[in-house]
């Protein structure tokens, strides 16, 4: 479903601030793969999922999403194929539209926009299900504007917006790191449950080990570009926040002490 | 006095379609669009020529308001393909547009008297129809023929213009397309997620915006009976004063809501400027002045009274604190001195 090949990434080349990003990532996804991606500040975590979604163009390397080679893909074209939930709960939404309208927005990513009036009855109705889903009571709010909701809600919002359409990659940016513990809770449930119900093809990076091992089927931990420990199904039903510790010391060589507050 | 106030009333309706145009940029888009100052004179330039070339006004009229959307879409190229900030675009659009519309006129000043203009046209229907009668009899009845405007005919087919025009613009904002052209305005990185070209709409939205201005410059042109090179210095303000008074006066809650109070805030713009000439010590030159004033006025007045209106209701509740507290702390004591 998802193929990363040799992907490099070097901000600012050839300067006092040159920065690798990414170097030779290979990686593979199959259909239905839910893979949780750790590191520490700079691992190159965000960089790997802008690529993905094209917001950034690597140096050299292709990205490969359902059997088509979408690297020279501009952003809103690779957009059909993927759903996208920022780290910011104000970037997935409109704030001065309303909740139907929004939706709306988000329907119209898999097909051409038309000039006619789509938002009908049915329409709504459709809406109005899709929103149950969430039981946060949005069903029932369809008009008002989304620039009046919680952060919570408009995250749980955006998420349920970007995986509606039934995406062939979904990609989650920290979708949680804004979000007071609640809220987290609340909106990590809804991950957990709209991906499995669709069974979709999900990257998410997140700044929580616990948070990584408690979702999805795979894991990647990266540091300096790289994808440095890897976790199949089988290993990760066992794997424990110490053992990601562990293993992280053993193939970087140091601790990760300066980061552990930070990844737990 | 009273047949002043039907004059504004006239030309607020045909500048009302320039402030739609103004509202699509400026509100919808986020977009602060000087173009404005050169596609209305656009607009007047190109279907003077074409009137005078005796071609058919509503054909003048039509092309004068495409020739805007063209200027407008090359604004929007330069600022999205171009990476130039939207001010700045305008700008140089503004500048650009100078020399074309030189070059389109060919003299500074065409005058239209005794051309077939869309106001000629529409008296002639008019005065066939007879309508005048009929509708100046409630004045006669009530005695009051003094103060009725000559002839209805300007009003009525401007009240029927603008409300197509806005009907059209509330469906267009309320489909797929138009949709997205908003949260495009709201939140760009929003919409290229969901795979829009905001480009492409940013394009589309300030080319329809100015295509708006240009027609209201046609008509202008036509009203006054002469197009100038100088008619649409200070547009933009004009317009955003219209926005600004509108959406003040008669709020911003819809869509529908919306655009209808754009249009009351051009006719109320324009009621303030006839009443402003009639006081002696004002110029007609002065209005540009006055214009940027209710301008400045209307943009800073909300935030000053949000924020005394957040200080008294926060010392209301200090007040209230301490009447509850009545054993006296230091909160009750700070109040007191307050008050």
């Amino acid at each position: 479903m998802l193929q990363l090949k040799k992907i490099h990434k070097t901000f600012y080349p050839n300067t006092p601030d040159e920065r690798r990003a990414l170097n030779d990532v290979s990686n593979s996804l199959a259909p239905g793969d839910f893979v949780t991606i750790i590191g520490s500040n700079g691992a190159g975590k965000s960089t790997l999922l802008n690529i993905l979604a094209g917001t950034l163009p690597p140096d050299d390397g292709e990205v490969w999403i359902d059997g088509k080679n979408v690297t020279s893909f501009p952003e809103e074209k690779r957009a059909k194929l993927i759903g996208r939930v920022f780290q910011n709960p104000l970037i997935g939404t409109a704030p001065n539209m309303t909740i139907e309208e929004n939706m709306m927005i988000s329907l119209g990513r898999t097909r051409r926009r038309s000039l006619l009036r789509r938002l009908t009855k049915k329409v709504r109705d459709e809406f109005q299900t899709e929103l149950e889903t969430l039981e946060i009571g949005l069903e029932n709010r369809l008009t008002t504007k989304v620039g009046l909701l919680s952060g919570g809600e408009r995250q749980a919002l955006s998420l349920l917006m970007a995986t509606f359409t039934e995406p062939k990659i979904l990609l989650l940016d920290e979708h949680t790191a804004a979000l007071d513990p609640s809220k987290e809770a609340l909106v990590i449930e809804l991950t957990k449950h709209l991906v499995e119900k669709q069974k979709l093809t999900t990257v998410m990076v997140t700044h929580q080990m616990e948070q990584a091992i408690q979702l999805g089927n795979r894991l990647w931990m990266m540091d300096e570009g790289k994808v440095i420990f890897e976790a199949d199904e089988e290993t990760k039903e066992n794997l424990t926040v110490n053992d990601l510790l562990n293993e992280f010391e053993k193939v970087r060589g140091k601790k990760l002490a300066s980061d552990r507050h930070l990844l737990v | 006095m009273v047949s002043s106030l039907y004059g504004a009333l006239e030309s607020g309706l045909i500048y009302a379609i320039m402030a739609l145009g103004v509202y699509l940029s400026f509100r919808i888009l986020n977009f602060p669009d000087l173009t404005v100052d050169g596609s209305f004179v656009t607009g007047g330039a190109v279907a003077s020529v074409m009137i005078v070339g005796g071609h058919h006004p509503i054909m003048a009229t039509i092309l004068g308001a495409f020739a805007g959307v063209i200027a407008g879409c090359l604004t929007g190229l330069i600022h999205t393909k171009g990476k130039i900030n939207p001010l700045l675009a305008g700008i140089l659009m503004m500048i650009a547009l100078y020399s074309i519309n030189l070059r389109i006129m060919g003299q500074p000043n065409i005058p239209l008297m005794g051309e077939n203009t869309l106001f000629n046209q529409i008296s002639t229907w008019w005065n066939e129809v007879a309508l005048d009668s009929f509708l100046l009899a409630p004045f006669n009845w009530l005695g009051i023929s003094d103060y009725a405007p000559r002839s209805f005919y300007v009003i009525i087919a401007m009240i029927l213009i603008v409300l197509l025009v806005k009907k059209m613009l509330d469906f267009f904002l309320r489909t797929e397309v138009g949709m997205t052209l908003r949260a495009t305005g709201d939140n760009q990185a929003m919409v290229k997620s969901f795979s829009a070209n905001t480009d492409r709409y940013v394009i589309v939205g300030i080319g329809l915006s100015n295509g708006l201005v240009a027609l209201s410059g046609a008509l202008v042109a036509q009203y006054n009976g002469f197009a100038d090179i100088n008619i649409g210095v200070g547009m933009i303000v004009i317009g955003l004063a219209s926005v600004i008074i509108g959406e003040v006066i008669f709020g911003k809650q819809t869509i529908v809501r919306l655009t209808l109070a754009v249009i009351l805030g051009a006719i109320v713009y324009r009621v303030i400027y006839s009443l402003a000439l009639r006081l002696n010590f004002l110029d007609a030159s002065d209005m540009k002045l006055i214009t940027a004033i209710i301008v400045i006025c209307a943009l800073v007045i909300p935030n000053w009274l949000d924020q005394s209106q957040a200080k008294r209701q926060f010392k209301k509740s200090q007040k209230l604190n301490g009447a509850v507290n009545k054993e006296g702390d230091v909160h009750l004591a700070t109040a007191k001195k307050d008050s």
